[in-house]
């Protein structure tokens, strides 16, 4: 940030009171901001603490419980601890795959393909598209029963189940639509890639690499940054990820709750069952569980992002 | 900004090699693979459903777009009132975003003010809190104001810049317009808000049409909020409205996907149009799309 010219010598008398001037002004433009963040942010994030600490049920006035939403949560609670369960198989395997898949074709795009605009397109739609309830619709018809995977199936004399109905499938039919919508990080991917100095190949290239060891030694440590920032943001959207898995069991996370995602949980418990201090507790435990694997991600980082010699 | 710009493809043609080969191969069967879901729910869309499950993967044998017509109106009210209430929403959720959005990213990006630093900091860790845990203590209060089913929940944080994403997108933007040009202004006698108003506003425009366009796709598409402000009937949105669907049509499968094809144009069309600035907006900023 550059000095202002209005605080420039010429104009010492006036300066304290311009400046007074200036923050009023900018405390102006920041107004609607202001106003957000105390009544939809700091407040809500307060109350929502306050409320994990009550069986608040919306009707009557709140009472506090001390610590026992978390307790239940952690020890009574079966269901908690199949949502916890569902939704890190969900994370731990849809993340990575995702971004396995990102990174092939980003790298594939990058070696100056013709009809690079059309590939990128088409990539990509699915990843625009597939937060939509639409997809999620055409989701549970292409994996249900009779459904267009199983007909291809039967071509090869194979009578499979109905992916979508059967607890021990259900959940990879999701993880499947969440691989499917690599779209977005492979853009990144692909950026990132743009920027990896042709010299370093060259170098690579006299010293006799070959594509796997010019990938391997050249593009992979070039790119950790941008990996890193993928993954990071990839394990926060996921924990929130709700649409799919509300569509696919039309509400109830069922088969046997095998797609039960955390945030279905809570809006069961909060909006169905009405006991929205347990699903405030809900709420905090989830920042909790994001924010920690936030910071283990960043102090992972140390030991394989590259950020270039000078750092 | 270097994803818009590509090295010229070479003159001569690429000699044809067994990895080039396998390149393009790899390409275009993963292409197809990508694309078939949405091909097949276009194709099932014009099918009878006898038809969707009899013939599943082939090209319809006639066409016939009565699903369209039968599932438009197998809701009540139909799918008018839905995607009234979805565009009505989208509308205002794009004009208190790029208002609010574009006020708080001057501030920020222009302005000295006390706690500056703290502020900046504050609004970029909002990024990364889970709407879920401010989701209880907010419906409370749009259900005490009795905002449940009405656009209001889903509007007004808009106009209270609550998309940090886009205040951060836009900071990053008018750091980059010359200081100089602000100098001016203020020399010619101009306000902080003419200056805003008159020089920072008009060149952040493609700032502007990233936020406008990726204010539209969220909007549009998101579920989760909608399923919990919207029940009656006729506040309905698109998504929420296919949802209702989906209970109601028991075993018409040709409606819903008729329904769900239609429900997807509008992002589509987005798409198209805009695909070069999605692209940067994703690549330049980690917008997640």
């Amino acid at each position: 940030m550059t000095a202002q010219a209005a605080n420039s010598p010429m104009e010492a008398p006036k300066t304290a009171r311009r400046r007074k001037r200036q923050n009023f002004e900018a405390y102006l433009f920041l107004l609607p901001w202001f106003g957000g963040m105390i009544l939809l942010t700091a407040g809500p994030l307060l109350a929502s603490l306050y409320l994990s600490f009550t069986d608040f049920d919306m009707l009557r006035i709140p009472n506090w419980v001390g610590l026992s939403n978390f307790v239940d949560m952690f020890t009574f609670d079966p269901r908690y601890k199949k949502a916890l369960q569902v939704t890190f198989i969900y994370v731990l395997l849809g993340v990575p795959l995702n971004l396995v898949f990102a990174l092939a074709i980003a790298v594939l795009l990058n070696q100056k393909v013709r009809g690079l605009g059309l590939f990128r397109g088409i990539y990509y739609l699915p990843s625009l598209l597939g937060g939509s309830v639409a997809v999620a619709v055409m989701w549970r018809q292409i994996f249900g029963g009779e459904g267009v995977v199983n007909q291809g199936l039967l071509l090869f004399g194979i009578d499979a189940p109905n992916w979508i109905s059967t607890p021990q499938y259900a959940l990879y039919t999701l993880v499947l639509l969440h691989i499917w919508q690599f779209g977005s990080a492979m853009i990144i991917f692909l950026a990132g890639l743009q920027q990896v100095p042709n010299e370093l190949y060259e170098a690579a290239e006299i010293d006799g690499a070959g594509r796997w060891q010019k990938f391997r030694n050249v593009t992979l440590p070039m790119i950790t940054p941008v990996i890193f920032f993928n993954l990071v943001l990839g394990i926060i959207n996921s924990f929130q990820a709700f649409t799919s898995a509300y569509i696919v069991s039309g509400g109830s996370g069922g088969p046997a709750d095998s797609t039960l995602f955390y945030t279905l949980y809570l809006y069961q418990e909060g909006f169905t069952s009405f006991r929205m201090g347990y699903a405030s507790a809900m709420g905090w435990v989830l920042l909790l569980i994001i924010g920690a694997f936030t910071a283990l991600n960043f102090w992972a980082s140390r030991r394989w992002v590259y950020y270039g010699d000078d750092r | 900004m270097s994803i818009a710009t590509y090295a010229p493809l070479p003159r001569r043609k690429a000699p044809i090699s067994l990895p080039r080969i396998v390149t393009y191969a790899v390409l275009i069967g993963g292409a197809a693979i990508m694309i078939y879901p949405l091909l097949w729910m276009l194709m099932s869309s014009i099918k009878s459903d006898q038809e969707i499950f009899s013939n599943p993967a082939a090209l319809p044998n006639d066409i016939d777009l009565s699903n369209y017509f039968t599932g438009w109106f197998a809701t009540n009210p139909s799918f008018t009132q839905y995607y009234i209430n979805s565009f009505m929403i989208c509308l205002g959720a794009v004009i208190g975003n790029v208002l609010a959005c574009s006020l708080t990213a001057y501030a920020f990006a222009r302005l000295e003010f006390p706690f500056k630093r703290t502020l900046f900091t504050i609004m970029l860790l909002t990024l990364m809190l889970p709407s879920h845990v401010l989701l209880i203590p907010q419906y409370v209060m749009f259900a005490r104001l009795g905002w449940v089913n009405t656009y209001l929940p889903l509007i007004v944080p808009k106009f209270l810049a609550t998309d940090a994403f886009f205040i951060f997108l836009m900071v990053q933007f008018i750091r980059r317009i010359p200081r100089e040009l602000d100098e001016a202004a203020t020399i010619d006698g101009c306000s902080t808000f003419r200056i805003f108003t008159s020089i920072i506003f008009p060149l952040l425009q493609p700032a502007l049409i990233t936020t406008i366009i990726f204010t539209f796709i969220w909007t549009y598409n998101d579920f989760f909020s909608q399923l919990i402000y919207l029940t009656s009937p006729e506040s309905l949105t698109v998504p929420v409205g296919l949802r209702t669907l989906v209970d109601s049509s028991g075993g018409a499968y040709g409606q819903l996907l008729a329904m769900s094809a239609l429900s997807l144009i509008p992002t589509f069309v987005v798409f198209l149009i805009f695909q070069r600035r999605l692209v940067e907006g994703i690549a330049t900023s980690g917008l997640k799309g």
